[in-house]
C-alpha cells in the first residue's frame, strides 16, 4: 500500500517537473534546456522575497511564479528571438543560459540548510495505514489540478486554441493572424510559470540547492524521452513508469538503485520504440 | 539608418583566381606561401611549442588538445546533422575503459589508449544508434542525459571506485611523450577529419544532414552511415578521455561532468562550425582563457556559457570563417561618386 | 521474354489514411517488365502518396507491394531503392551548395551500384559526368560543374532524373517530372524517357500534362480521391464517364501514339 501511495506521489512530482518543458515544446517546438534552472531560480526568488522583503509565503510564492514567467518571456525576446529557427543555436542558447543561471547561483552560494521554503500546512494524515504529510497531498492535488486546468486552458480559451494552431501548422497560423513570436514568448512564459508552480509545491519537501536544477532537467528529459515528446498522455505515462519504477527499486533492491531506473527506462524505450511510449513522430513521413 | 555619403567599403578577392577545392594553379613562390602559411604555420607552432613552454603551460597545452579533440568530435557529428550536448559521454566512456583496464589488469597506457579508442567508439555508437532514427532535439536530449545519469550511478553504487575514483594509475614513461601524443593526436585528428569530410564519404554525411530523404532515395542506408559517424566521433572522444586519464594518473566520475560537454560546444560556436579548423581554433583560445580564469571557480562555467551565447548571437559564422574571409579578401574604402 | 510465375511488380489493396483522411484507398495494379504506366488524376487524388507508399517513405495502413515476387511493404526507403526502384521528387530534393555532378555521387556510392558494377566502385566523378552528359548537360560546358543553386529550374528537374538513373534502377518512378518545365525542356526530356523505356526500363510516370503523357505510355491508371477509377490504354480510359467527370472541363485530345 505504501508502495502505491509513495509511487503515486513520486510520479506526480515527476509529472510536475515535466509539464512546463513539454508545454513549451508542444507549442513552439522549442526545447527549453533552461527549464531546470528556471525551476530552482523561482525557488530562490520566493525565498529572497520572504527573507529579504519579509513577505508571507503565499504572496512571495505567487510573485515568484509571476517573476519566473516574466523571466521566461524576456528570455525569449532577448535571446531566443535572435536565433529562432536554427535548431542548433536554439538548443545551445537555452542550454547555455540554463547552465549559466545555475552556475551563477552556485557561485553566489545558494546552497545549504538555511535555504528552504515552508510547507503550506503542517502535519499529516494517515491513509490506509500509511502516514502522509499534508504537503505531499497538496503536491498530489496540485498535480491533478494543473493537468486538468491545462487541458481546459488549451482546449477552451482563445489563447489556448492559438497555441494549438501554432503547434499544428505555423504558417497557417501566421496567415490567420496569430503572431508566432508572441506565441513563442508566451509559451516560454507559461512553461516557466509551470516550472515555478511545481517548485512552489515540491520544494518545501526538502532543502533547496542550485544543483537541483540539473536533476529537474534530467528528470524532465527522461520523462519526455520515455513518454514521447508532444504527447500529454505520454508525459503522464512516462512519469508513472519512472515514478513507480524508482519507488519499487528503492523498496526491493536498495535506495541507491533509484537512479538507475530513469537510465534503464530510457535505454529500454529507445531500443523498443525510439519515439517514446506515446510518441507520434511523423517527421519521416512525407505528406502529399 | 542615416544617409551616408562619401565613402563605402569595397571587398576584393585577394586570392588566386583559379582556386578550387582540389586544384590549385600556382604560379609563384608567393602564391605557394599564400596557400601554405595558414596550413603549416599553426602546425609548426603547435609542434615546437612544447619545447619552449614551462611545465604549467605545457599542461594547459595538453588540456587544450584534449578539449580540442572533443570539439572536433562534436563538429564531426554536427557535420552529419547530429547535435550532441554530451561529448562527456564519449570522453567518460573512453576514460573509464582506459582507467579500468589499467587499474584492474595493469595494462600500460600504450595498450589501453588504443583499446579505449576503439571500444569507446563501438560502445558509444551502440548506445546511441537507436536515437539516430529520430531527428531534432531527441539526440541532444539523450546525449545530455546519459553522462549525467552515468555519473549519478557511479556516485551512488560505487562501481569503479565510486566518488573516490581510481588513483595511482600508470602515467607515460616520459613527460614529453605524453605532451606529444596529445599534440600529434589532436593534429592528426584535425587533418583526418578535414580529409574525410571532403571525400565522397564525407559528402554523403553532409548530404544526410541537409536532406536525409534525398539520400535514402539514392539507396544509401543512412542509419548505417550515421552509426559509422558516431563511431568515428566516439573514437576521437574516447581517445581524448583515455589520454586524460593517463595524463592525470587518476580517474574519477568527473569525466562525465558537464564541463566536457559544454566547453567543446563553446569552442565550436566560437571558432565556427563545419570546418574543424574552427573547432581547433576555438579550443586553443578557450582553454588557455579558462586556465587564466581558474581562480573564479564555478563561475568559469557561467563564463563559457556567456561566451557561447554571445558568440552564437553576434558572430554566428564563427571566428574561423571570419578570419578566412579576411585572409582571402581585402577591404578598401572607396569614394562613392 | 520468359514469363516468371510472379508478376514483375504488383500492388495489392494498398490503403493509407492520414488521420481521418483517406489518401489512397484500395489501389491494386500490376506491371510487366518494360511496361510504361501513366498515373493521372486531379490534385489531391493520392498520386504522390502512392509514390511515397511504393518507395517506402510512407508506411501503408494496409495492403501489400511485391517486386520480383518479394514483398517490399514496410521496408526502408533505402532498401527499396537498393532493390532497384528509383524515384524523382515532385519538389526536387537536391543539394544546392554542391556542384551538379557531385549530386550524383550519392547514388553512385550505394551498395546497389557497387554490386551491379561487379563489386567495386568506378571513377565516380567521371561516371557522374557521363550520366549528366546523357541528360543534356554538355560535358564540355561549365554546367555540370556549377553549383546546383545557380542552375535554372529545368536543369534541376533533369538533374533529379539523372540522380534517379544513377542508381541503375529496374523501375523508375517519375513524380510530375514536367511540372515547372518549359515546353522546349519537356520536348527535349521526353525522348530521353522514351529511350530509357525502349532499353527495357519499367517506368511509372505521374503527370499532369496529359498530352505528353499519352504519347509515351502503354497504359494509364486514373486516381480520384485516392481510388482507382479507371485503367487501360489512353483511349479506353478517356472514354469512361467517371474519368470525364473527374476531369470535368478538361478537354483532352489524344494524339496517335507514334510508332516506335
Amino acid at each position: 500500500m505504501s508502495l502505491l501511495i509513495y509511487g503515486l506521489i513520486n510520479s506526480v512530482i515527476l509529472a510536475l517537473y515535466t509539464v512546463g518543458f513539454s508545454l513549451t515544446y508542444g507549442i513552439s517546438g522549442l526545447a527549453n534546456f533552461a527549464h531546470g534552472a528556471l525551476y530552482i531560480l523561482s525557488g530562490f526568488v520566493a525565498w529572497s522575497l520572504m527573507n529579504a522583503a519579509g513577505l508571507p509565503f503565499a504572496v512571495s510564492g505567487i510573485l515568484a511564479v509571476l517573476i519566473t514567467a516574466a523571466i521566461g518571456f524576456a528570455f525569449y525576446w532577448v535571446l531566443i528571438l535572435r536565433v529562432r529557427g536554427i535548431p542548433l543555436a536554439e538548443l545551445i542558447v537555452t542550454f547555455a543560459a540554463g547552465v549559466a543561471i545555475l552556475e551563477l547561483m552556485t557561485w553566489k552560494g545558494f546552497y545549504g540548510l538555511r535555504y528552504s521554503l515552508p510547507v503550506f500546512v503542517n502535519g499529516g494524515v494517515e491513509i490506509a495505514g500509511v502516514g502522509i504529510d499534508y504537503q505531499r497531498l497538496i503536491v498530489l492535488a496540485s498535480g491533478l489540478v494543473l493537468v486538468i486546468g491545462l487541458w481546459l486552458f488549451v482546449h477552451h480559451t482563445r489563447i489556448g486554441l492559438a497555441f494549438r494552431a501554432m503547434a499544428q501548422n505555423e504558417r497557417t497560423a501566421l496567415s490567420i493572424g496569430i503572431e508566432s513570436d508572441w506565441i513563442g514568448a508566451l509559451s516560454l512564459a507559461f512553461g516557466a510559470a509551470l516550472a515555478a508552480i511545481a517548485a512552489m509545491v515540491v520544494l518545501p519537501l526538502g532543502v533547496m540547492e542550485s544543483t537541483i536544477g540539473y536533476d529537474v532537467l534530467i528528470y524532465a528529459l527522461a520523462v519526455a524521452i520515455v513518454g514521447g515528446l508532444e504527447s500529454t498522455l505520454g508525459m503522464i505515462a512516462g512519469s508513472f513508469l519512472i515514478g513507480y519504477g524508482q519507488i519499487a527499486a528503492a523498496r526491493y533492491i536498495g535506495a541507491k538503485w533509484m537512479v538507475i531506473v530513469p537510465l534503464a527506462a530510457i535505454v529500454f524505450v529507445l531500443s523498443v520504440k525510439p519515439s517514446g511510449i506515446f510518441g507520434k513522430f511523423k517527421e519521416l513521413e512525407e505528406r502529399v | 539608418m542615416t544617409k551616408q555619403e562619401g565613402y563605402r567599403k569595397k571587398r576584393l578577392d585577394r586570392g588566386i583566381k583559379a582556386r578550387s577545392d582540389t586544384l590549385f594553379a600556382v604560379a609563384s613562390w608567393k602564391e605557394i606561401l599564400y596557400l601554405m602559411i595558414p596550413r603549416f604555420l599553426p602546425v609548426a607552432v603547435l609542434l615546437l611549442l612544447p619545447l619552449f613552454l614551462g611545465n604549467y603551460w605545457n599542461k594547459v597545452l595538453v588540456y587544450a588538445c584534449i578539449y580540442g579533440l572533443l570539439a572536433l568530435s562534436w563538429d564531426f557529428l554536427a557535420s552529419c546533422g547530429l547535435f550532441s550536448l554530451g561529448q562527456s559521454l564519449f570522453f567518460g566512456v573512453g576514460a573509464y575503459i582506459a582507467g579500468g583496464l589499467n587499474y584492474y589488469f595493469h595494462l600500460p597506457p600504450l595498450i589501453t589508449i588504443p583499446i579505449a579508442t576503439i571500444a569507446g567508439g563501438i560502445l558509444c555508437s551502440a548506445l546511441l544508434t537507436p536515437v539516430m532514427r529520430l531527428r531534432g532535439v531527441y539526440f541532444a536530449m539523450v546525449t545530455l542525459i546519459l553522462p549525467l545519469l552515468l555519473m549519478k550511478i557511479i556516485e551512488t553504487t560505487g562501481v569503479f571506485g565510486g566518488t573516490q575514483g581510481l588513483s595511482s594509475l600508470s602515467g607515460f614513461p616520459h613527460e614529453m611523450l605524453s605532451i606529444y601524443i596529445a599534440v600529434v593526436g589532436f593534429l592528426a585528428c584535425l587533418f583526418l577529419f578535414r580529409r574525410i569530410i571532403n571525400t565522397d564519404y564525407g559528402l554523403i554525411l553532409r548530404a544526410i544532414r541537409d536532406d536525409d530523404r534525398s539520400v535514402m532515395s539514392g539507396g544509401i542506408n543512412i542509419y548505417w552511415r550515421k552509426s559509422q559517424a558516431l563511431f568515428i566521433a566516439g573514437a576521437a572522444g574516447g581517445f581524448a578521455g583515455a589520454l586524460m586519464t593517463h595524463h592525470y594518473q587518476f580517474l574519477g566520475m568527473s569525466v562525465f561532468a558537464l564541463d566536457y560537454s559544454i566547453l567543446p560546444v563553446a569552442a565550436v560556436a566560437l571558432g565556427g562550425q563545419g570546418t574543424f579548423a574552427g573547432a581547433a581554433i576555438g579550443s586553443m583560445l578557450l582553454v588557455p582563457l579558462s586556465e587564466a580564469l581558474r581562480a573564479l571557480g564555478g563561475l568559469r562555467v557561467a563564463i563559457y556559457c556567456g561566451v557561447l551565447i554571445v558568440s552564437i548571437i553576434l558572430l554566428p559564422e564563427g571566428f574561423f570563417h571570419y578570419l578566412a574571409r579576411k585572409y582571402h579578401q581585402f577591404e578598401k574604402v572607396v569614394k562613392i561618386g | 521474354m520468359e514469363r516468371s510465375p510472379h508478376p514483375f511488380f504488383k500492388v495489392e489493396h494498398l490503403r493509407k489514411n492520414f488521420g481521418g483522411v483517406l489518401a489512397v484507398y484500395n489501389v491494386s495494379f500490376e506491371l510487366r517488365q518494360g511496361e510504361f504506366l501513366g498515373v493521372i488524376g486531379p490534385n489531391g487524388s493520392g498520386k504522390t502518396t502512392l509514390v511515397n507508399l511504393i518507395t517506402g517513405f510512407v508506411k501503408p495502413t494496409s495492403g501489400k507491394i511485391f517486386f520480383k515476387g518479394k514483398k517490399i511493404t514496410g521496408k526502408k526507403p533505402y532498401t527499396i531503392a537498393g532493390l532497384g526502384i528509383a524515384r524523382t521528387f515532385q519538389m526536387v530534393r537536391l543539394f544546392y551548395n554542391l556542384p551538379a555532378y557531385k549530386n550524383l555521387i550519392i547514388p553512385l556510392c550505394s551498395s546497389r551500384v557497387k554490386r551491379l558494377r561487379g563489386g567495386r566502385y568506378g571513377e565516380k566523378d567521371d561516371e557522374a559526368i557521363d550520366l549528366l552528359d546523357d541528360m543534356g548537360f554538355e560535358r564540355d560546358s561549365r554546367v555540370p560543374y556549377k553549383d546546383v543553386g545557380s542552375l535554372p529550374h529545368g536543369y534541376l528537374k533533369r538533374l533529379d532524373l539523372a540522380r534517379a538513373m544513377a542508381l541503375r534502377p529496374d523501375i523508375l518512378i517519375l513524380d510530375e517530372l514536367f511540372s515547372g518545365m518549359s515546353m522546349s525542356e519537356v520536348a527535349s526530356t521526353l525522348p530521353l524517357i522514351e529511350k530509357f523505356n525502349r532499353e527495357g526500363l519499367t517506368i511509372i510516370m505521374i503527370e499532369h500534362r496529359l498530352k505528353e503523357l499519352f504519347r509515351v505510355v502503354d497504359r494509364v491508371m486514373v486516381l480520384n480521391f485516392g481510388e482507382k477509377i479507371a485503367e487501360g490504354t489512353p483511349d479506353e480510359v478517356m472514354q469512361e464517364d467517371e474519368v470525364k467527370k473527374a476531369y470535368l472541363g478538361i478537354d483532352v485530345e489524344i494524339p496517335p501514339r507514334e510508332a516506335v
